[in-house]
């Protein structure tokens, strides 16, 4: 299969299905059928994360009503890449994709020399911080994560109704900070699998964020809650270690304190170093149902690196291509929303410090839906982090066995 | 040809004779529960009013329990009815088709069954009535996924009748419209109409139906709740947001403050739900009345 192949089936025209929450995809899809009026894209948006994951699931099951093309998170892309669900994109020759994009998400889409899907976006990981707050305190931005917990500590005396972010449990979260932190406790090799969370890396986050969490300086509040909004506006939340996709939700969701919030790198564990990891993202892929993967493909193609990635970009999404990500005119956009900072510079750098290595499960939608009933119990006080790591990694081996995984 | 039940709130509430009155001691810590678990009820409710009259930066800036800002209830409700292209009402309006559709003929189905079984003995009887006790104790959440795997191989997921066929069946209703139709329709009056030449489902229209409407109306009101209400089945069967009905459509609404790039309408969630419970509100009022008759149904011996 060639570009020109993909190119026909593109003139040729036909219907595609395609189930994706990403809300600049709805500019890309009229785009799109504006240049290839000859194909009908009917956009689906179908509950987002473990919802569509959910629907995906039965509708495979059920054999009929899978979608042409669907968008799925990094961490849950090995889940259906390795039950045959969604489709190599060799056969299309993604691998002539190189170097498009950058290196975080599109490890993230290959397992093996197999790929499943291209990035749409990516969430290299960002200090996010209320400005006002931190001036009002006195409190330095911390470039280490030493200075973050002193700052912590600082900020919470200072003001007992102010912390410096929230955490009641978020495997996501968790994972993307032992994977800065340099730990690597998911290997994966086809169907063998290990699962560690006694590494070195794990044990230095779990050291710090254990500290913070028996000193009771995390706020107890769920993620994307509204009481989590309400924090970040109202300065009780004072920071954010989270994605680049962040900028556009903090405008939405928070705009009480438009003008606020500023952007800096990621602490580090070392003064000096410069390393990140990625936090959400998501990328688009073919199912292996799909009657007409040539030309999903090409739709899929004009959405990541096509035409649509600037428009996307220009709606806001974080991009994961290097040309976008590159540009001077993204590099140099003042947010208004950020004080007029040029945040994307700050992103930016970030995207290209993602440290290597890191794997997901291939089952990890299931891992982290348990993650709760595990490392939960360590934010409640009933346990540790690293024990309730230790329950998760158990919790995952049995399922990963039952499911046939082999497991070390 | 026997009249309806002519019972009204009004002719029951006559007093009593005097010598069967009895004096009713006023029990302080009985009034203290009720008045607790008045208060536990209608506290979300007064919750959702006070927070639907809130702008969104005003629902997450001021105390939950009490007016607060701009009083912006008529501008939210604007905006519920416009936002993203007026969906709210196509909502609504699916809502009210599937419940109509739904809880109309689960009613009606109900009471055909319920009155079959009663009246009609037939062997398997037993099995029939273990069955439907078995049916009303499996959460309707455990069905969804295999309702779902039959219904993708029939090619009907994605349409309305995904959601109205298994609305349908409520065995609940069943069971109620046949402990009803046991103790309401005397087999006297059964047999002297099939005397005088009557078919069976002339009977049962005009002089069960009659003698039954107030357990109607009680399994109608139950049936209606439980089909407005309906969120799972809907989420597993739909894919097209014009088929959603309005529990889904602000499930989703509400999801979207959990997307990266969604936009956050926490102020639509609130008042769009404020919306949808009118209706059901208006429903009980309007119903109340036949249902309250139905209620003493059974207590006095005849």
């Amino acid at each position: 299969m060639t570009d020109a192949d993909v190119e026909a089936a593109l003139q040729a025209g036909g219907n595609l299905t395609v189930w994706a929450w990403e809300p600049t995809l709805t500019k890309v899809v009229a785009d799109f059928q504006v240049k290839y009026p000859k194909v009908k894209v009917n956009l689906i948006k179908n509950g987002s994360g473990n919802d569509q994951y959910t629907a995906l699931q039965n509708a495979i099951k059920a054999g009929t009503g899978v979608p042409d093309l669907a968008q799925i998170e990094y961490f849950a892309l090995p889940q259906f890449a390795l039950s045959k669900a969604v489709a190599d994109l060799n056969t299309f020759g993604a691998k002539s994709l190189d170097g498009t994009f950058t290196p975080g998400p599109w490890t993230s889409v290959h397992a093996g020399d197999k790929i499943y899907g291209l990035p749409m976006d990516s969430g290299p990981m960002a200090l996010f911080y209320n400005k006002e707050v931190f001036d009002k305190y006195g409190i330095q931005v911390p470039a280490t994560w030493e200075e973050y917990a002193a700052a912590a500590e600082k900020l919470h005396k200072a003001n007992p109704k102010s912390w410096i972010t929230s955490d009641s449990g978020d495997a996501g979260f968790t994972t993307s900070m032992i994977w800065q932190a340099g730990g690597r406790p998911y290997r994966v090799d086809g169907t063998n699998v290990s699962i560690n969370f006694d590494d070195a890396g794990t044990k230095k986050w779990t050291g710090l964020w254990q500290g913070l969490i028996d000193k009771k300086l995390l706020a107890p509040v769920p993620g994307w809650s509204d009481a989590w909004y309400k924090g970040l506006g109202d300065g009780t939340i004072a920071s954010l270690v989270i994605g680049a996709w962040m900028p556009p939700n903090l405008e939405s969701g928070v705009k009480a304190a438009s003008g606020k919030w500023r952007v800096a790198p990621m602490p580090q564990w070392a003064s000096g170093e410069k390393v990140t990891s990625e936090n959400g993202g998501s990328s688009l892929a073919v199912t292996e149902a799909s009657q007409n993967k040539t030309l999903a493909y090409g739709f899929m193609k004009y959405a990541t690196v096509g035409d649509g990635a600037q428009s996307r970009t220009d709606e806001g999404a974080f991009p994961a291509t290097t040309k976008q990500i590159n540009a001077d005119a993204f590099k140099s956009k003042e947010f208004p929303y950020l004080g007029g900072q040029k945040a994307n510079e700050v992103l930016a750098e970030a995207a290209a410090q993602v440290a290597t290595g890191w794997s997901y499960l291939p089952f990890q939608v299931y891992a982290n839906s348990v993650y709760n009933d595990s490392v939960g119990k360590a934010y409640t006080g009933g346990s540790t982090l690293q024990d309730g790591l230790k329950a998760w990694q158990e919790s995952s081996t049995k399922y990963g066995q039952e499911q046939g995984f082999t497991i070390r | 040809m026997v009249a309806a039940p002519t019972i009204r709130p009004a002719a029951r509430r006559q007093p009593r004779p005097a010598a069967v009155r009895i004096r009713k001691p006023k029990s302080w810590t009985l009034t203290a529960l009720t008045t607790v678990m008045l208060l536990y009820t209608l506290l979300p409710l007064a919750w959702l009013v006070i927070s639907a009259s809130k702008t969104q930066e005003g629902l997450l800036s001021t105390f939950g329990l009490w007016f607060g800002g701009d009083f912006a209830l008529f501008h939210n409700i604007g905006e519920v009815f416009t936002y993203q292209g007026g969906i709210y009402l196509r909502w609504l309006g699916n809502t009210v088709f599937y419940v109509v559709l739904g809880a109309g003929g689960a009613t009606l189905l109900s009471a055909l069954a319920g009155y079959g079984l009663a009246k009609f003995p037939f062997p398997g009887r037993k099995a029939v009535f273990a069955v439907i006790l078995g049916a009303v104790a499996v959460p309707p959440t455990a069905l969804a996924v295999p309702t779902f795997l039959l219904f993708a191989k029939m090619g009907i997921t994605d349409t309305v009748w995904a959601v109205i066929i298994p609305s349908l069946m409520i065995p609940f209703s069943l069971y109620l419209m046949w402990v009803f139709a046991t103790d309401t329709v005397p087999d006297e009056i059964l047999e002297s109409a099939r005397v005088d030449g009557a078919g069976e489902f002339r009977i049962f229209f005009r002089l069960a139906v009659p003698l039954l409407s107030p357990g109607l109306v009680t399994a109608l009101l139950f049936n209606v709740v439980v089909t407005w209400n309906n969120l799972f089945l809907p989420l597993i069967m739909l894919k097209d947001r014009n088929l959603y009905p309005i529990t889904m459509g602000i499930y989703t609404w509400n999801q979207q403050s959990q997307t990266v790039g969604g936009d956050v309408v926490f102020h639509l969630v609130i008042t769009g739900s404020l919306l949808a419970i009118v209706p059901l509100i208006a429903a009980f009022l309007l119903l109340q009345r036949y249902w309250q008759s139905g209620l003493a149904v059974g207590s006095v011996k005849q």
